[in-house]
């Protein structure tokens, strides 16, 4: 990309009146191609999804008539004897964002044609996020075993229950389509058909809903779990 | 290797050859247009139906009796929610979006074809799971299109069975469908224009597409979440949306949940709704006011702005919606506030748009005459919209005819005369033929009278306070008899309008086959849409090589220039002088 940038005329200005100049420019208002400005739209879409989601679980959750159930203790685990709070929590959170880091460096090395190993980064990525989602059936069961339901719940408000199941489960179903989505770029990729075209910026599309998806899931974990 | 652009990539585009590929499976932007526009009109037609329904049982509700109260109900929330999402959002964003954006920035078709097909598909399955809705137990939902809880899904409103499932899921479906449309429209007005094209050289109709795409990509997230929680609520027995209600004298099962927490989801994607139907008529009614008056939009770039200042603006005005719902005063005086500022740019809007005929050499062709009746209809309804804006005089109003009046007439009248305007204006290109111009003049002033004979008496009957949503109005103390006669009035005024559309189907089909061959130009426009070396245009739109454009849409009657027009694409000469853009 540095190069293209370098060797393209119209990049001239910075700061400001460069981004004066990319709008007013013909052709393109983003040095990028069509795919990934967009997945950024795209993105920004989703991100009014996920902000609505929160806005009405915080609005819902301060009208409620009965408390509202303590997270750090709905969360806990006994783990060895010891009961730690939210410990599978973050442990899915660590998770999360290690796989970005997988995700950043198989980007890089896409940008390197390193078919192999990016294609290998890619596949761990998929693989922590499959975890991700099998600790969230994990926690999910659990708390389905304790009796909490989408209508209601033994701890307090039933809209704890309501929330935590829509949010989570939108978030994770995010998960898994990155998942399927992550599978099929890393055979595409471990196949070559990105040597073929010498264009490795699908990888990088599929990095920026990725990202997305870990992004979102702090502001769930900061919201729904440490509130 | 030299760096190539990467809008001067080659887009690969299909290259179908049978029939089904072209026409029905088909991922050129202008048959999915078309799809689109078919659709929606069809949609449309049921929607008419429905209104000419409510208003014979409001003319006299003695005399017939086609439908009971709870199918009332039924019609008004289906004719409602079909004529704001199905019929206007998808024919000005699918429709024309779809067939004028690439065709006016140069594109060969949206950037992702195949998202595009897949988008009209979508929307055909949303429509159908909409309509599907009349043949189920209890019929379609009866909570105003609006479907406010808890009544939406309470127990005694009519579809509460399974029509408003099908209503909240079908809204879903829309919304998938709209996003996979609005990326490409979106990303194709940014990242796809041709050589020498600028934002501000597009064609204004362009940005305001492009605008209200925007919108809607940000707004309908809203709507979505509502129809998912509000179908769990449904479903699931949550209480999202849900307070603890005594029912027929049970206790219901919710308990907790917030209304008015629905009130302000809906009315986030709701007032940019407004927008996302309005930007594009403004942007259309541009372009088709400077074409037939021969003379350049006045002040483009502020029309621009205004476009884009109206379209941030609408996003913190949603609140004006709910004066009477209880919230905090302060709020109200907020919103009234924000309300009151978007007048500033609607009216740069209008002052530029009478402007623009002042001293223009205007043709009274069909698309003018309804693009002048849309200035009309829209100052109405707008400065009705002033009124309701201001908390103090919204209350008494509120739920009265005074509101059906204000936005039929800004949001309903308005944006159809620019559809007819828009359908005309483009319908020589779309098809190579020529409408039958006594036709299309008969159309206009029968339906732009007409619909000031339904709306402008409703104001009146606003005034005397006279509900709306109501099925029938005998024994209500303060409404005079004479208000009867009113209904009766716009009732007959009602079915004459709709009738009168038959005259359109009419012309349409019969200048299909037996309308006057067009030309390529027939209105000497200059946006690059007229430009195409075929008519209709085919395939790639381009032909071997795309357009270079050299100058901004609005080159009409030029001092010195050889023609009162100089084409987007026509290099700077003697005789077509360099204008100042």
């Amino acid at each position: 990309m540095a190069e293209q940038a370098l060797s393209n005329e119209n990049m001239v200005a910075e700061g400001f009146s460069g981004i004066a100049q990319d709008w007013s420019d013909e052709k393109q208002a983003f040095q990028v191609p069509w795919g990934k400005a967009m997945m950024w739209i795209f993105l920004l879409s989703d991100t009014f999804i996920f902000s609505c989601f929160l806005t009405g679980y915080m609005h819902v959750r301060m009208n409620t008539t009965i408390a509202w159930p303590n997270p750090s203790e709905v969360f806990a685990l006994t783990v060895f004897g010891a009961h730690i709070p939210l410990i599978l929590i973050a442990i899915m959170t660590f998770i999360l964002i290690s796989s970005s880091g997988t995700m950043a460096m198989a980007v890089n090395f896409g940008y390197r044609k390193n078919r192999k190993v990016t294609a290998a980064l890619i596949a761990a990525t998929a693989l922590f996020g499959l975890s991700f989602v099998g600790m969230q059936a994990f926690e999910w069961s659990k708390l389905i075993e304790e009796g909490v339901r989408p209508w209601g719940n033994p701890m307090g408000a039933a809209q704890f229950g309501s929330a935590f199941f829509m949010i989570t489960g939108f978030h994770g179903m995010h998960v898994s389509i990155g998942v399927i989505y992550l599978s099929i770029i890393a055979f595409k990729v471990y196949r070559g058909d990105y040597d073929k075209k010498d264009n490795y910026e699908a990888v990088e599309i599929a990095g920026l809903y990725w990202h997305f998806v870990d992004l979102v899931w702090v502001f769930i974990f900061a919201f729904f779990y440490l509130w | 290797m030299a760096y190539v652009a990467l809008a001067d990539r080659e887009p690969e585009l299909s290259h179908p050859h049978s029939f089904i590929t072209k026409y029905i499976w088909s991922q050129d932007h202008k048959v999915i247009a078309i799809q689109y526009g078919l659709t929606a009109i069809a949609v449309g037609v049921v929607a008419l139906i429905l209104s000419v329904m409510m208003r014979l049982q409001l003319g006299f509700p003695d005399s017939f009796s086609l439908i009971s109260p709870s199918e009332y109900y039924q019609f008004v929330t289906m004719h409602g929610m079909i004529m704001v999402i199905y019929l206007l959002t998808a024919l000005f964003l699918g429709g024309f979006g779809n067939y004028l954006i690439p065709l006016m920035v140069g594109a060969r078709d949206m950037v992702f074809p195949y998202l595009n097909m897949l988008s009209y598909w979508v929307y055909l399955l949303s429509v159908i799971i909409l309509m599907a809705s009349f043949f189920v137990t209890g019929g379609p939902t009866g909570a105003g299109w609006t479907l406010y809880p808890p009544q939406a899904i309470m127990f005694g409103t009519p579809g509460v069975e399974a029509g408003i499932v099908l209503m909240l899921a079908s809204l879903a479906v829309f919304i998938v469908a709209f996003t996979m449309g609005g990326l490409n429209y979106v990303t194709t007005v940014l990242q796809a224009r041709t050589h020498g094209m600028t934002l501000m050289r597009m064609p204004l109709s362009v940005w305001g597409i492009f605008t209200a795409t925007v919108l809607g990509l940000l707004a309908f997230p809203a709507l979505l979440v509502s129809a998912i929680m509000m179908t769990f609520d449904r479903l699931l027995g949550t209480s999202f949306f849900m307070p603890a209600i005594v029912s027929m004298g049970e206790q219901s099962a919710y308990d907790g949940g917030s209304p008015i927490l629905f009130q302000h989801l809906f009315w986030f994607f709701g007032h940019p709704e407004v927008y996302i139907v309005a930007l594009p008529a403004f942007g259309i009614v541009s372009d088709l006011l400077s074409t037939h008056a021969r003379k350049n939009i006045f002040g483009y770039r502020m029309m621009v702005w205004a476009i884009v200042g109206i379209g941030g603006l609408s996003f913190i005005v949603w609140a004006h919606h709910m004066y009477v719902s209880g919230m905090n005063p302060y709020f109200g005086f907020f919103f009234a506030t924000t309300t009151l500022i978007i007048a500033i740019p609607t009216a740069i809007k209008v002052y530029n748009w009478v402007l623009t005929l002042w001293q223009g050499n205007i043709h009274l062709t069909v698309p003018m005459l309804f693009a002048i009746g849309f200035i009309f209809t829209f100052v109405h309804g707008g400065l009705t919209g002033i009124f309701l804006g201001n908390v103090v005089v919204d209350l008494p109003l509120s739920d009265t005819y005074f509101v059906i009046a204000h936005f039929h007439m800004v949001m309903g009248v308005s944006p159809i005369l620019v559809v007819f305007g828009a359908i005309y204006h483009w319908y020589p290109k779309m098809t190579g033929r020529m409408y039958n111009e006594r036709l299309g003049q008969t159309h206009f002033w029968m339906t732009f009278l007409g619909t000031y004979a339904i709306y402008l008496p409703m104001h009146y009957l606003g005034f005397l306070g006279v509900p709306r949503r109501y099925f029938a109005y005998e024994g209500i103390e303060f409404i005079p008899e004479s208000a009867q006669d009113l209904n009766a009035a716009i009732t007959i005024a009602a079915i004459f309008v709709a009738f009168t559309q038959i005259i359109f189907f009419a012309n349409m089909i019969w200048s299909l086959f037996k309308g006057k061959k067009a030309g390529s130009n027939p209105w000497g426009s200059t946006s690059l849409e007229w430009q195409t070396p075929n008519t209709p245009p085919i395939h790639g739109n381009w032909g071997d090589e795309l357009p270079k454009v050299y100058r901004w849409a609005y080159d009409y009657s030029v001092p010195g220039a050889e023609k009162d027009f100089i084409p987007q694409n026509t290099p700077p000469s003697d005789k077509a002088p360099e204008t100042n853009t």
